[in-house]
């Protein structure tokens, strides 16, 4: 068994956004919080289906431990990509936290029916997107316990 | 959350001592919360579906349930939970003593919201319930309203 986040073990995280703005200081914040994860970017929804699913360029993309997601993104929409994520046997076990500017509470109710495990907004000010960022880093990879194992039981 | 009316927690626990360390934690970290405790699982269903004594039972905010429950277990609690399409949305997180890797798969695949180990020490359970506090209770966007249908 790996243990997620020991030594030579990275914790691997996937984000799904669109925003290269967004991307870049959200890999800045994680390197600044934590030198143990290992951030791999998909910019749309197919893509990031790619990625879980090992298709195309993706054939040796990792399983992440954690999947960040934005709702608002091009050729797939986040609702989707988290619909099929959740329905998949390989991939509804993995922790995926929603992360996106809207705060309409339809968009909030929505995610967690589709099985969001959490749903955070994205502030506008640098300081405090580093601070969501680093609450990300202080809670999933730190305090919770992610799940490890691939296959269905 | 709407700082005019507190955050609801359902705490779903059997140890007596736990659930004082839990409310103890909870009221130092944050004043707006309100703990509510079910003893045992079917206590909980009782209280989430407003039934017998429970009919004016809150709908809380986030449910913090341990897995190994008498009369009914913490799994079948939660999957209870996430199949009851108006109670799914309410996050809800594992808090148990086991860290064994087949409950952590298991919980995730029944749609736990996050699963979390209660530590033994004192000191880092109390930090524990800060960073509930802190993350899902100060960062986290929980749902202000019931699913519609």
């Amino acid at each position: 068994m790996k243990i997620i986040g020991g030594e030579g073990m990275p914790i691997e995280v996937l984000l799904v956004e669109d925003s290269p703005g967004d991307v870049r200081l959200t890999q800045e914040a994680f390197r600044d919080a934590n030198s143990s994860i290992h951030l791999s970017v998909a910019s749309d929804g197919v893509e990031a289906m790619a990625f879980l699913k090992h298709t195309g360029t993706h054939a040796n993309s990792p399983r992440p431990d954690l999947i960040l997601l934005d709702l608002n993104l091009p050729k797939m929409d986040g609702r989707e990509v988290l619909a099929h994520i959740k329905v998949n046997e390989d991939l509804k076990a993995i922790p995926t936290v929603i992360l996106t500017t809207s705060d309409a509470e339809s968009d909030i109710v929505r995610s967690y029916q589709l099985q969001a495990n959490c749903y955070l907004t994205k502030p506008v000010q640098l300081d405090a997107f580093e601070a969501l960022v680093k609450s990300i880093n202080d809670f999933w990879p730190t305090k919770a316990k992610l799940s490890q194992q691939r296959q269905t039981v | 959350m709407n700082p005019i009316f507190p955050t609801t927690l359902l705490l779903v626990e059997d140890s007596p001592g736990d659930v004082r360390l839990t409310q103890e934690a909870f009221r130092d970290a944050n004043q707006a919360i309100r703990l509510h405790v079910a003893w045992d699982g079917a206590e909980a269903m009782a209280f989430l579906n407003r039934l017998g004594a429970n009919i004016n039972a809150p709908r809380p905010d986030l449910i913090l349930l341990d897995l190994n429950l008498p009369k009914m277990d913490g799994r079948e609690v939660l999957a209870q939970i996430k199949e009851d399409d108006s109670l799914r949305t309410i996050p809800t997180v594992i808090l148990t003593t086991s860290k064994a890797e087949a409950d952590i798969d298991k919980s995730y695949r029944l749609r736990a919201n996050c699963y979390l180990n209660k530590p033994v020490e004192l000191e880092a359970f109390e930090a524990l319930v800060k960073s509930i506090n802190d993350f899902w209770l100060t960062r986290v966007k929980l749902p202000q309203q019931r699913p519609v249908g």
